[in-house]
């Protein structure tokens, strides 16, 4: 009783046969082997699991597999490109990561943060995380990395 | 993107972590990520009834679901002759040590008891197949309030624990702390309640057990701060197999803040049930399972009094405390609200008297263990809301009071009446840093303009000290660790001059493969990128105990000093030799051995390292290799302290509480990486801003979790931080060889007692004295009416 999707993740071509219930950061996690996706919470609260689907950032626990069936997906395997993404750069330069459990998903959000709004205010970044939580950092670091990040990308 | 090269990254620079490059592109690998062939999935039933007898347990229609393997209740780990144990591992005189077995037999005691086991070929048939057991209750009734568990006639955890009492402790002296207080010019008195917190490591416990049933070996992938305390507990406890038959395995782990210290019972069932099958079994807790099974942090009610004479001087102490221990007692509980905790009464102050009696309590909740800063942050929150209250009755200013009672700089070493010696300290220096950072002065003319417009800003203080560094062993053994507290390291340099660290700590976010190898960049003056560090794999290294109590640097570091300096020392043998000098004469420099005077005809430690292992001309008695172990044990624990300050505005209308600014200045001794200190210092204050304003675990009268999920439960978020302001003093351990002390805790132990003083100041216009954490809208609301 499977359903057949396609869908491209990080520019390769995939086709799965999926049970209907199937969730999307499982579809990653374990039929693709994509564990960057982590995997925080059953409520949709941590923001651990968040990936870009056709350019916007979603929480992939929260999304079906076969409703995904013709997207293109992002996850943070697929972020570099033969260099760090700005973002990555920024969250290694200024610390914005320790245990690194919510930093794939973070740093997805944070791509997202800008591509909606290249210049935010430090109250704008911090409200922009609203869906990502981070046990370890406070997120002082988490908010100067972004600053960084939005520096480069603009500069 | 390969890693980055850094010659002089030794100790004291801000280098970035070398953790991070798998970290940012999730190529690291965690419990969850990791598949073995063959593997299959385990979920485990738990009680929905705080307390409730089992008259039985219908497995059959779960058995009979396609792609079911088994399933298990506690008959069948009985059956199975394993001990089957979940063990407490500190004794204190007169605990009750009621058994905890790893799944309940005939009574579940908490929401969250562990009732049966099913084992199946994937996770979501693992996860139905638990609707398809049907378990007959008989709900009882249960109590979760500490001080309301002990009243006479009040529902019992255990039988054989009359009144719920698991010990009844004290330390210091009764009669001459009466004494004062009978003496005393004015007494501070609070009722306070420490409110109950859940741990929420982003990453949710999980564990992979591989079992090999040919040759009796368990190799076990799990989230845990120390695995070799795992392996132990695995071994004599749970499982009964042999220590050297076990393997524990930390993989990249994802916070834990002391929730993955303790060993649970569902690490144990995911590895008895891969023992049953012969397969890998996957245990990977739900968000939600974490919130019913993480041992959960604090949860005390306090009566605090402060005995004060007429000049302002603190002479007498007295505290009276209600710990929760949750249905059981988890493997570092009893010592949490005792010996992390009533040691710490004396503060930072001079205090001639202090006795702290505390009843640990069994209550029909999710037992009560270590979360960041474990018991210190309890009794610094006590001793810092008295002296703002002592403040407040002598009507002096808090940081007056703070000056006028400080241990003064030229007393240490200091002896309190709890106990501890402290070693070193500059209490003044820090306060003074602290308030000249946020203008003092400034700020009390500002918020007195601002109060006459109907605005309420307050400032509050928090002088900390802590005891970390866990510990020196023989006095934890004396005070009832069934653990020693020393750290080992093995430093190994290769033929080629390349060195692999080995630590028996177990970072989960820490850094530590950046900043030991920053230790031994410096110790050997090899560079810093020949340097890995290796951790968290019990058959890679000697034994360890871990990563928290704020240990890591302070022992672990120490371990691999001492082992660097026994490298060294034979290095300087060998060179000696090959430089056909004595070996005194000997110097060692910037990674050369040269004789004393003629630098220009050197060994380099990798020429040395190559000699020792070719071992073709090697002195008399001189093994061949280059390396060598340490077992470092500390002649104290590390005594790290500071002044936080957080300056709050109320809204008068809403009760709103905005924190406006943050600043610590803490004094953790040495830096090894001040980047990575800051880091560690932001984490806690955050923990510790979410205990005090947003975070609480609620359980209902009848002992259910209302704050059970996520939605339920303010983990903080981005927004509701500020930016933090942090800096430094520098004041050395005096007793181990690195002078580092302890910061993974320091923020969190700091910060709850200098937000609540904030609002306290704040409110001070409405008579308002104390208020609980955590400290809401509507609890400022009902408090200015
Ligand atoms: S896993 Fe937490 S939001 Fe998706
Ligand atoms: S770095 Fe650990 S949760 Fe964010």
């Amino acid at each position: 009783m499977g359903i057949s999707i396609e869908l491209e993740v990080n520019g390769a071509s995939v086709s799965e046969e999926v049970e209907p219930r199937l969730l999307l950061a499982h579809l990653l996690r374990e039929e693709l082997g994509l564990t960057g996706t982590k995997i925080g919470c059953d409520t949709s609260q941590c923001g651990s699991c968040t990936i870009l689907l056709d350019g916007q950032a979603v929480k992939s626990c929260t999304v079906l597999a076969v409703q995904a069936d013709g997207s293109e997906i992002t996850t943070i395997e697929g972020l570099a490109n033969g260099e760090y993404h700005p973002m990555q750069q920024a969250f290694w330069d200024n610390h914005g990561l320790q245990c690194g459990f919510c930093t794939p998903g973070m740093i997805i959000s944070c791509v997202d943060l800008l591509s909606t709004n290249p210049q935010p205010s430090e109250d704008e970044i911090r409200h922009g995380l609203e869906g990502n939580l981070c046990r370890c950092t406070g997120y002082h670091n988490i908010v100067r990395a972004v600053q960084t990040a939005a520096e480069t990308m603009n500069g | 993107m390969a890693g980055e090269s850094n010659g002089a990254a030794g100790f004291g620079s801000s280098i970035r972590r070398r953790e991070d490059p798998e970290l940012i592109t999730g190529r690291a690998k965690y419990t969850d990520d990791l598949q073995l062939a063959g593997m299959v999935y385990c979920t485990i039933l738990r009680s929905d009834y705080a307390h409730a007898g089992i008259n039985s347990i219908d497995t059959s229609e779960a058995e009979a679901l396609d792609g079911v393997l088994g399933v298990y209740t506690a008959k069948d780990i009985e059956a199975s002759g394993v001990p089957g144990g979940v063990p407490v591992g500190w004794l204190l005189p007169g605990l009750k040590t009621p058994e905890h077995y790893m799944l309940a037999k005939d009574t579940t005691r908490y929401v969250g008891d562990g009732v049966a086991i099913v084992v199946a070929e994937d996770q979501y048939t693992a996860h139905d197949a638990l609707e398809l057991i049907y378990v007959d209750y008989e709900p009882r009734d249960g109590v979760a309030d500490p001080k309301k568990a002990t009243a006479d006639g009040a529902p019992l955890v255990h039988d054989d624990a009359p009144n719920n009492i698991a010990f009844d402790w004290e330390i210091g002296d009764k009669e001459s702390t009466d004494a004062a207080f009978a003496n005393a010019a004015h007494v501070a008195s609070l009722d306070i309640v420490n409110n109950r917190l859940i741990p929420n490591a982003m990453e949710p416990r999980a564990a992979l057990a591989d079992y090999n049933n040919i040759t009796g070996e368990l190799v076990l992938y799990m989230t845990t701060q120390n695995p070799h305390i795992h392996r132990l507990l695995m071994s004599l406890a749970s499982l009964g197999l042999p220590e050297h038959k076990i393997r524990v395995i930390a993989p990249e782990v994802g916070g834990g803040f002391g929730s993955k210290i303790h060993h649970y019972a569902d690490e144990a069932i995911a590895s008895w049930a891969s023992m049953q099958v012969g397969r890998p079994v996957k245990w990977t807790a739900t968000r939600t399972e974490t919130y019913i099974t993480d041992a959960h942090g604090r949860d005390h009610v306090t009566h605090g009094e402060m005995a004060i004479d007429a000049d302002g001087r603190f002479i007498g102490l007295r505290v009276d405390t209600y710990a929760a221990m949750g249905a059981y007692l988890s493997t570092f509980a009893p010592a949490v609200p005792t010996y992390l905790y009533g040691t710490l009464m004396s503060g930072e102050y001079d205090l001639p008297a202090i006795y702290c009696h505390v009843y640990g309590v069994f209550t029909h909740t999710v037992p009560v263990d270590a979360y960041r800063g474990a018991g210190r942050p309890e009794a610094t929150f006590i001793v810092e809301r008295l002296v703002d209250e002592a403040a407040r009755v002598t009507g002096l200013d808090p940081a007056e009071i703070r000056r006028r009672n400080f241990i003064s700089p030229d007393a240490f070493p200091y002896q309190t009446q709890v106990a501890l010696a402290y070693d070193s300290g500059n209490y003044i220096g820090a306060l003074d840093k602290a308030l000249e950072a946020i203008g003092y002065d400034d700020f009390r003319k500002e918020q007195a303009a601002a109060r006459e417009q109907g605005k309420y800003l307050g400032l509050g203080l928090s002088t900390y000290i802590e005891a970390c560094g866990l510990a020196p062993s023989a006095v934890v053994g004396s005070l009832g660790a069934q653990a020693g507290q020393w750290e080992s390291a093995v430093v190994r340099v290769h033929a080629t001059g390349k060195v692999t660290v080995y630590s028996g700590c177990s970072g989960h976010g820490q850094g530590h493969e950046t900043t030991f190898a920053q230790i031994v960049a410096s110790a050997l003056g090899v560079p810093y990128d020949d340097i890995d560090v290796v951790e968290g794999d019990t058959g890679s290294m000697p034994h360890g105990w871990g990563t928290y109590g704020s240990r890591s640097a302070a022992t672990g570091g120490s371990a691999i000093a001492s082992a660097a300096e026994k490298v060294v020392d034979k290095a300087r043998t060998i060179a000696a030799h090959l430089l056909e000098a004595a070996e005194e004469d000997i110097e060692f420099e910037d990674g050369n051995f040269f004789v004393k005077g003629s630098p220009d005809q050197s060994q380099s430690l990798p020429d040395v390292a190559l000699q020792a292992y070719l071992a073709h001309n090697l002195p008399k008695g001189i093994e061949p290799a280059l390396e060598a172990t340490s077992f470092y044990d500390p002649a104290n624990f590390v005594y790290p302290f500071g002044t936080h300050i957080a300056i709050v505005e109320v809204c008068s209308q809403t009760g709103n509480v905005t924190l406006q600014r943050y600043l610590a200045v803490d004094d953790v001794g040495n830096v090894i990486n001040p980047m990575i200190v800051d880091g560690q210092v932001h984490g806690g204050i955050a923990q510790g801003i979410g205990q005090s304003l947003y975070e609480t675990a609620v359980y209902d009268e009848g002992a259910n979790l209302l704050s059970g999920t996520m939605l339920d439960y303010a983990v903080p978020k981005a927004h509701f931080m500020p930016s933090f302001e942090t800096d430094r003093t520098v004041t050395p351990c005096p007793h181990n060889p690195l002078g580092v002390k302890g910061v993974g805790e320091a923020g969190s132990i700091a910060s709850p007692a200098a937000v609540v003083n904030a609002v306290v100041d704040a409110l001070s216009p409405f008579g308002v004295t104390h208020i609980d954490m955590p400290v809401t809208s509507e609890k400022v609301w009902n408090a200015m009416k």
